[in-house]
């Protein structure tokens, strides 16, 4: 509750700041309009003209919201398309959309982390890989690797592999690099005192593994997914450009733009926010669920 | 670690089963931990195998053979030499030579489709090499630079292998051009297209990616240095600026090119919304990080706001600064290349990318993507060397 | 009176009240205290007592609830924006990123000396506690104890007439906190200033005062003063005389008695 008010009044700060934007920023076009039609604008209309425009330059947080309505429920429930009458999603609403980008998102995701885990098990208990693997594993960390994504997106295609994996793949690579090196963080983690303990134990490399290094790691491991899944999110959606894939946010993201259709770039990027918080809300609550559970929350 | 779980590992210690760990690892490193031996005699038997197919199928292959005889003669060397029968320093001098020639003559060689013989002799230089970094890892020098020396060594000897090896698979299993072209073309292209390259850098780069990273990274310290007075603005923006930078505001690159135009301004917009809250997020945290003795120690002085946010709170925030600003050092990188693909003048690494990939031309792709990765790490590698000269105070640094 | 008698602090029915989670704590209640010009007053007691927010009262990091106290004949605000102390914390409390050289000159450059001036304060501050040589190096790079004396040196620099010190040497071992006692009460010699000592050892409390405050907990208040029989001139062992161990023997009493009705 300590923060509640403060966030609140933050995000109140924001819109108030958003739609005062929204009036200098369609303006123009008002103008313009009014001028072609012969009209003079008094102060309120322009106001009220700016903040309800077909295609504004910067459309008000309720057109916004209104959209966001008009392609999930709307669209769902009572589209000629939607699934009410027809049994499957609509390809006109951002539910649809936003499954498309998540679906791909979620494998390449699922895929990225669990070859993480694996290299940073590898790394700290292999030297050898651990002088050779992981200074590029660092390195990889400060190179755009998501200028590859339409590169591989055109390459895969050609070899006849479309839809969903290439996607998955792109948000797998950019999973993969942000778990290696927080996994390895985290197995390298416990103290040497409570690695020495279990020596005294005679413990052997898997005990150590399994009751030590893995139950340390858990803070780090959920950071790195926090990181990852963010990453994998926005490698599905460029992952959607290159193509001028017909589904998915990016496509919509896309599609917008080259018609210029604001609302529809808008929504797109909502739906978009809406899914990232999501899954990072939703492995927050893992990360405290897990950690609760072995003593670790803080 | 709690006790429960401590005294937990003596009772169920049958449960767990040795090795879980080391199967995966094994497999992962084509090794058997702390050891080259495996990788040795894997190497022997692929190698008098290729000799022997290569022998039976064509007689000619002379320069093929010699190479890999060398091979041969450097293997046993170095396997002598950790019997002890041979200095370790001409063993480790005379392997990377052998599999130096070798590689160099097996890439020559693939130009035609390759036999098995070849394969199998891809397979002994790639073992021989992974087993030089096995010898390497177990070198435990005590002189600092020799130290540094290894760890370089190593990622570069793995770095190259794999370089090499997609060159000799490229070329032997005749991978199409159009799918993925070998790096002796890429870096062929990078040389032939310098003037290219470097007008694609300057408009991405410099204007683009820099410009929006100055702006935005000066503008969210600043805007911390000012909401940093105020509890309530903290408490209201660090959970709003942490959940806005995990958003994928890179989304916003259509839009920004609506407002901003085609050229260089509308990708530093990107960088800028998409640096601004990781940045701020950090500074604010930074600024947070001074002990509250210190400053009270600072207040006994009866010292000002300004004073002790320069004296003090400033520098204890370095630490976090840095943080922030190598983290947006990548993502100004990422920003400017993709708000490319919404738009573009037709210049710019992101518009080079995606046309070169539309028409094709991979190489030309992958020669971006070089400069891209070059670029990327040494502006990394700017604020990381900053950072060590600025905060060598901190314990993170002080263990170097 | 004339100036020199003036008390330096003084403190009249002084109380402080926290509020916390659970309900209200009373950190000081009613302390009546006088300390004089010279005076080695030493503050002891177990924790919680409120010897530490009786410190940090008089130094103006803590207002209190009611009462009246005076510095110097000035308010702690007024004392604090006049310099009119030095502060020790329990941790050297050193900065990382300055020599500590840099560190002592810090307070120096905060309250606007002349460069030359700093620079010859500077050097006779760490003179006295016997950092010469050690301008250049790091905190971190110094041992507790050394890293300790260079954050007396830093209180001393500006020369104020009161160093105020909060369990200054209680993260130190015994065979260096032996000694930097020693030589603070050489440097209490030297300078003449008048200390206020917070510390939980009887030992320490014993050898270094001339008056010894009692203090306990719950609510935080003063159970006895003592004045001490012990000649100012002190060698280490004075610690085996009677007079030291009767000292010390009150004081205990007094700690014991503070806590009789817990």
């Amino acid at each position: 509750m300590r923060t509640a008010f403060p966030v609140l009044s933050v995000v109140a700060v924001i819109l108030a700041l958003w739609y005062a934007a929204c009036v200098p920023m369609n303006a123009q076009w008002a103008r313009d309009q009014a001028a072609r039609a012969g009209v003079e604008l008094s102060a309120t209309a322009l106001v009220t003209d700016t903040l309800a425009q077909q295609r504004p330059r910067l459309p008000a947080p309720h057109q916004v919201a209104a959209e966001l309505w008009n392609t999930t429920w709307v669209e769902e429930r009572h589209g000629r398309r939607g699934l009410w009458n027809t049994g499957t999603l609509s390809n006109r609403s951002l539910i649809y959309h936003g499954w498309v980008t998540l679906s791909a998102t979620l494998l390449g995701f699922a895929i990225g982390t669990g070859l993480g885990i694996l290299l940073a098990v590898g790394i700290v208990h292999n030297r050898a890989m651990d002088l050779s693997v992981m200074p590029w594993a660092i390195a990889s960390q400060t190179i755009p690797i998501l200028a590859l994504a339409p590169m591989i997106i055109v390459v895969l295609n050609a070899v006849g592999i479309t839809g969903l994996i290439p996607k998955a793949i792109i948000s797998a690579y950019l999973s993969f690099f942000p778990v290696v090196v927080g996994m390895v963080k985290g197995l390298r983690a416990p103290e040497a005192m409570q690695l020495d303990l279990l020596k005294t134990y005679s413990a052997s490399e898997a005990q150590t593994f399994f009751r030590l290094r893995l139950p340390a790691s858990m803070p780090y491991l959920f950071a790195s997914l926090k990181v990852g899944i963010a990453a994998a999110l926005v490698g599905a959606i460029v992952a959607e450009l290159p193509t001028g894939a017909v589904a998915g946010l990016g496509a919509r993201l896309l599609a917008g733009s080259y018609f210029g259709q604001t609302l529809q770039i808008w929504s797109a990027l909502v739906a978009a926010a809406i899914i990232a918080a999501g899954m990072v809300g939703l492995i927050g609550i893992a990360q405290r669920i897990t950690l609760g559970r072995m003593g670790m929350a803080r | 670690m709690s006790a429960p779980q401590v005294s937990a590992s003596g009772t169920d210690r049958r449960q767990a089963g040795p090795g879980k760990v080391g199967a995966p690892a094994a497999i992962l490193g084509g090794a058997v931990p702390a050891s080259g031996g495996a990788q040795f005699w894997g190497m022997a038997a692929a190698l008098l195998a290729a000799a022997a197919l290569w022998l039976a199928a064509d007689p000619a292959a002379a320069p093929a053979l010699s190479a890999l005889a060398w091979l041969l003669v450097a293997a046993v060397a170095a396997h002598m030499a950790r019997a002890g029968r041979l200095a370790l320093a001409p063993a480790l001098l005379v392997v990377p030579l052998g599999l130096v020639v070798a590689a160099w003559t097996l890439a020559r060689e693939a130009a035609a489709p390759a036999a098995p013989s070849f394969w199998l002799a891809v397979a002994a230089v790639w073992l021989g090499a992974w087993m030089t970094v096995v010898w390497l890892s177990e070198l435990r020098p005590r002189h600092r630079g020799a130290r540094r020396l290894l760890g370089l060594l190593a990622p570069i000897l793995f770095g190259a292998t794999l370089l090499w090896l997609w060159e000799a698979v490229v070329l032997g299993a005749g991978v199409p051009r159009v799918i993925l072209p070998p790096p002796s073309v890429i870096a062929a292209r990078i040389a032939a297209s310098a003037p290219i390259l470097w007008i694609d850098f300057v408009q991405t780069f410099v204007k683009g990616a820099l410009s929006g990273f100055a702006i935005g990274c000066g503008a969210a310290i600043l805007f911390a240095v000012l909401v940093d007075r105020s509890q309530f603005l903290k408490r209201g923006l660090l959970p709003v600026g942490n959940f806005v930078a995990a958003l994928p505001i890179i989304g916003t690159a259509p839009i920004m090119v609506m407002w901003f135009g085609f050229d260089w301004p509308s990708k530093a917009a990107v960088v800028v919304a998409m640096v601004f809250f990781p940045m701020l997020v950090n500074t604010v945290q930074g600024l947070q990080a001074s002990e509250p003795m210190q400053r009270d120690l600072m207040r006994t002085w009866s010292a000002g706001y300004w004073q002790t946010l320069w004296h003090l709170r400033l520098p204890a925030a370095l630490p976090f600064i840095f943080n922030g600003l190598k983290i947006c050092s990548t993502l100004a990188l990422i920003g400017a290349i993709v708000a490319e693909f919404f738009g573009s003048p037709t210049r710019g690494m992101g518009f080079r990318i995606s046309t070169e990939v539309g028409r094709l031309q991979l190489d030309m792709v992958w020669a971006e993507i070089t400069v891209a990765a070059i670029a990327g790490s040494a502006f990394y590698g700017f604020w990381a060397l900053l950072e060590r000269q600025m905060t060598f105070w901190h314990p993170s640094q002080r263990g170097r | 009176m004339s100036a020199a008698e003036a008390p330096v602090i003084e403190a009249q029915r002084l109380n402080l009240v926290f509020e916390t989670g659970d309900g209200q704590v009373h950190a000081l209640k009613d302390v009546d205290l006088t300390v004089r010009k010279g005076d080695f007053v030493s503050f002891i007691g177990p924790s919680g007592c409120g010897k530490t927010t009786f410190l940090r009262v008089v130094a103006d990091l803590e207002q209190p609830t009611s009462g009246s106290i005076r510095v110097n004949g000035m308010s702690p605000e007024a004392a604090r924006k006049a310099r009119a102390y030095g502060y020790v914390f329990q941790a050297a409390g050193l900065y990382p990123w300055r020599t500590i050289a840099g560190n002592v000159r810090l307070p120096l450059e905060i309250m606007g000396y002349p460069r030359a001036d700093a620079g010859a304060r500077v050097a006779r501050a760490l003179e006295l506690v016997e950092l010469t040589g050690f301008e250049k190096k790091y905190p971190w790079q110094l041992s507790g104890g050394m890293q300790q004396r260079a954050s007396i040196a830093r209180a001393l620099a500006f020369d104020a007439d009161i160093l105020l010190m909060d369990e200054p040497f209680g993260a130190l071992d015994e065979i260096v906190r032996d000694r930097l006692n020693e030589e603070l009460l050489r440097l209490w010699h030297h300078t003449g200033k008048t200390i206020g000592f917070v510390t939980h050892s009887i030992p320490e409390a014993v050898y270094l005062s001339t008056r010894i405050v009692v203090m306990s907990p719950r609510p935080g208040r003063i159970t006895d003063i003592i004045e001490s029989p012990l000649p100012r001139d002190r060698p280490l062992d004075i610690r085996d005389t009677p007079e030291f161990i009767a000292v010390a023997h009150r004081v205990r009493e007094g700690l014991r008695a503070g806590h009789s009705y817990d």
